[in-house]
């Protein structure tokens, strides 16, 4: 941008936004900025109140309380077609009576754009998502993936200054799904609009978002950078959600310089203290299953800092590039270990009896009051 | 032989479900067929039931019979009337009761089917009574009949219209609002032309229901007197050939509305650009 602009004025802002259905919150006092021009992915369990927060900003709920800021301008009792925001809806909600054409060029006549204007508009959307010979055709002669296109075509034709997509791709098949999200993403690297795309599917937001907001039970858990979640998980539910993790229970036992130590049950680790929700008393002792390697118990060698010694292996799963493997702690704690196949390695077998070892800057520590298995319920999703 | 006997028994198989569907229309569409048979009926009598000869006249000398001509206009102005605003009311009611929730709803979506489940005959007296004594004794005619004939209708619109808008996505509304359209524009481009079948069926139903209805006309008519009561008092001397002729063309008006409907409904959704 050649002008300087004022930072965030273009930016969408959500203050204390609550939805309230009697006694129940659907959203709860949720902050949240989405910078102007980015991909953002809000991310939940179904019931979290992700697409409550979506309706609010397009203005198809009015919110309890709280306010919805746009580019500045309080929109939050705005009319949703007074509103410079557009959505893909989950059904892709197309017009059944009207051609594809007559549905694309639905929002710029409304908008007052002459008969001729929009009829070219459209085809240029249309040529855009690749649909440019069934203009003349109603929806329910198109398949999902093509009624998904159109609906997008038909949002973006409006130029809105913030795009929501509910559960865009929630309906198509997982190799048409992985397609459009580079579709997606794609387009909205060529338009330059702010997208909030509303999923379930973490692998989808991680995939797709520049920025992921974790929500669960109404409100933010954790946002930032689709690897940064990963990496540094703040909650329990995000550890569980976002990927999946091991979580042992330990005790602080003291910080020294940039370590902070924990005592478990197997023995004593360590894990930088800018990795540590929290730094005293009880604590979850979190690490990737990938991170986790294993190797033959007792041996000296290969050790990574961080170990918990005689375990046994109880499950063994070969999934391609990695095996999976369910390893017993002496407590009788079960975690998760994937290994890269590397030819050179030595395949494991239930019953052998191993070490595990990670690094000790791959190792994080949440609140130990916060529930171990919380988001780990929605894993078939 | 018995391969003949085979095949012959594996078509009647494979065309059992087609044989009785025919069957079933057959017995359905009879008595249209006879209305439209004896509107060419040369009866050699007054009192005749059977097909005598085959005449023009009963056509071409259409309001001959006393008050027929009357009765039909009569009924026709009633029930055109009371299908316009039965179907207005009843499309804003069933509107109000699928997509708004509002304190009383539940007990509205029973009340409306109370008029439905009342027999005419009760109906058609207690409306009399009340009638009477709001002090409109000795005024009873058009008006009356009018009112009483919307009442009724209204259950049936709202009941139809009603169904058409459950089995419409309230998304495509939202979505319209989405994409800049107002109320009023939301309403006219989508909600209405998704909703149409469903109001031209009411519409449809309604007047056949106030253009059929003799009880409750019967009893509330004052000296006014509809096509239905025109018949069955012609009844007792006979009856003219004419009303079939009647018949036959309310039969083909019907007819010509629904395929009208039908082809206009496809249409629509070109001409909205």
């Amino acid at each position: 941008m050649a002008e300087p602009v004022t930072a965030g004025s273009e930016d969408l802002v959500l203050a204390g936004l609550t939805k309230k259905y009697g006694d129940f919150a659907a959203v709860d006092a949720l902050d949240l900025t989405v910078p102007s021009g980015s991909f953002f992915a809000l991310l939940g369990p179904s019931g979290c109140g992700k697409t409550t927060t979506l309706r609010m900003v397009a203005g198809l709920e009015v919110p309890t309380a709280g306010t919805v800021t746009l580019a500045g301008e309080d929109i939050t009792r705005l009319k949703p077609y007074r509103r410079p925001v557009n959505t893909v809806f989950q059904s892709y909600a197309l017009f059944p009576h009207l051609t594809i054409r007559d549905n694309v060029a639905f929002g710029p006549r409304r908008k007052g754009v002459s008969k001729r204007e929009a009829a070219a508009e459209v085809n240029r959307m249309l040529d855009l998502v690749e649909l440019g010979e069934y203009a003349g055709r109603k929806p329910a002669q198109l398949s999902g993936g093509q009624q998904q296109r159109v609906a997008l075509a038909r949002a973006l034709i409006n130029h809105p200054q913030v795009l929501l997509l509910d559960e865009p791709l929630g309906a198509l098949d997982l190799k048409l799904r992985r397609q459009m999200q580079l579709e997606l993403k794609r387009i909205q690297i060529d338009v330059g609009l702010t997208f909030i795309h509303v999923t379930h599917d973490q692998e989808e937001a991680m995939t797709m978002a520049d920025t992921v907001a974790v929500m669960n039970q109404g409100r933010i858990e954790q946002m930032g950078a689709p690897e940064e979640l990963y990496d540094l998980p703040r909650t329990t539910f995000v550890a569980n959600f976002l990927g999946r993790s091991n979580l042992v229970a330990g005790s602080v036992t003291g910080t020294a310089g940039e370590e902070v130590s924990v005592q478990l049950d197997g023995g004593t680790v360590t894990a930088p203290v800018e990795r540590a929700a929290t730094a005293e008393g009880k604590v979850w002792v979190g690490v990737r299953p990938e991170k986790v390697h294993l190797k033959p118990a007792g041996d000296p060698a290969g050790g990574r800092g961080n170990e918990l010694r005689d375990a046994v292996v109880s499950d063994v799963s070969f999934a391609g590039v990695s095996t999976e493997y369910v390893v017993r702690l002496p407590s009788g704690q079960e975690l998760m270990v994937f290994e890269q196949n590397h030819t050179s390695q030595r395949r494991l077998h239930s019953g052998d009896r191993v070490d595990l070892t990670w690094a000790p800057e791959h190792t994080f520590l949440l609140d130990a009051a916060q529930d171990a298995s919380a988001g780990t319920q929605f894993d078939d999703e | 032989m018995k391969a003949s006997m085979r095949t012959a028994g594996d078509w009647i198989a494979r065309h059992l479900v087609l044989m009785i569907g025919l069957l079933v229309l057959l017995y359905m569409l009879t008595p249209v067929f006879v209305v439209v048979l004896m509107s060419f009926n040369q009866p050699a009598g007054r009192n005749t039931y059977t097909f005598d000869g085959f005449t023009l006249d009963n056509w071409t000398n259409l309001c001959e019979p006393y008050q027929l001509c009357s009765s039909v206009g009569l009924s026709l102005e009633i029930g055109l009337l009371a299908t316009l605003v039965a179907t207005l009311l009843g499309t804003l009611m069933a509107f109000a009761m699928v997509r708004h929730r509002f304190r009383g709803r539940a007990a509205a979506n029973v009340f409306i089917f109370l008029p439905m489940a009342t027999p005419e005959i009760v109906l058609g007296s207690s409306l009399l009574a009340l009638f009477v004594s709001s002090g409109l004794a000795g005024k009873l005619g058009f008006w009356t009949i009018f009112v009483a004939h919307v009442m009724f209708c209204l259950s049936f619109v709202v009941v139809t219209v009603k169904a058409r808008l459950a089995g419409m996505d309230p998304r495509l509304e939202q979505a319209a609002a989405d994409l800049y359209a107002n109320e009023w524009q939301t309403f006219w481009r989508v909600s209405f032309p998704l909703v149409f079948p469903g109001i031209l069926a009411a519409a449809l139903l309604s007047f056949s229901l106030s253009f059929d209805d003799f009880i409750i006309t019967n009893l509330n008519a004052g000296q006014e007197v509809t096509f239905p009561m025109f018949v069955w008092g012609a009844n007792t001397k006979g009856i003219p050939m004419q009303i079939n002729v009647i018949g036959t063309m309310m039969f083909a008006i019907a007819l010509i509305v629904v395929v009208v409907g039908e082809f206009g409904s496809r249409r629509r959704g070109r001409a909205v650009l």
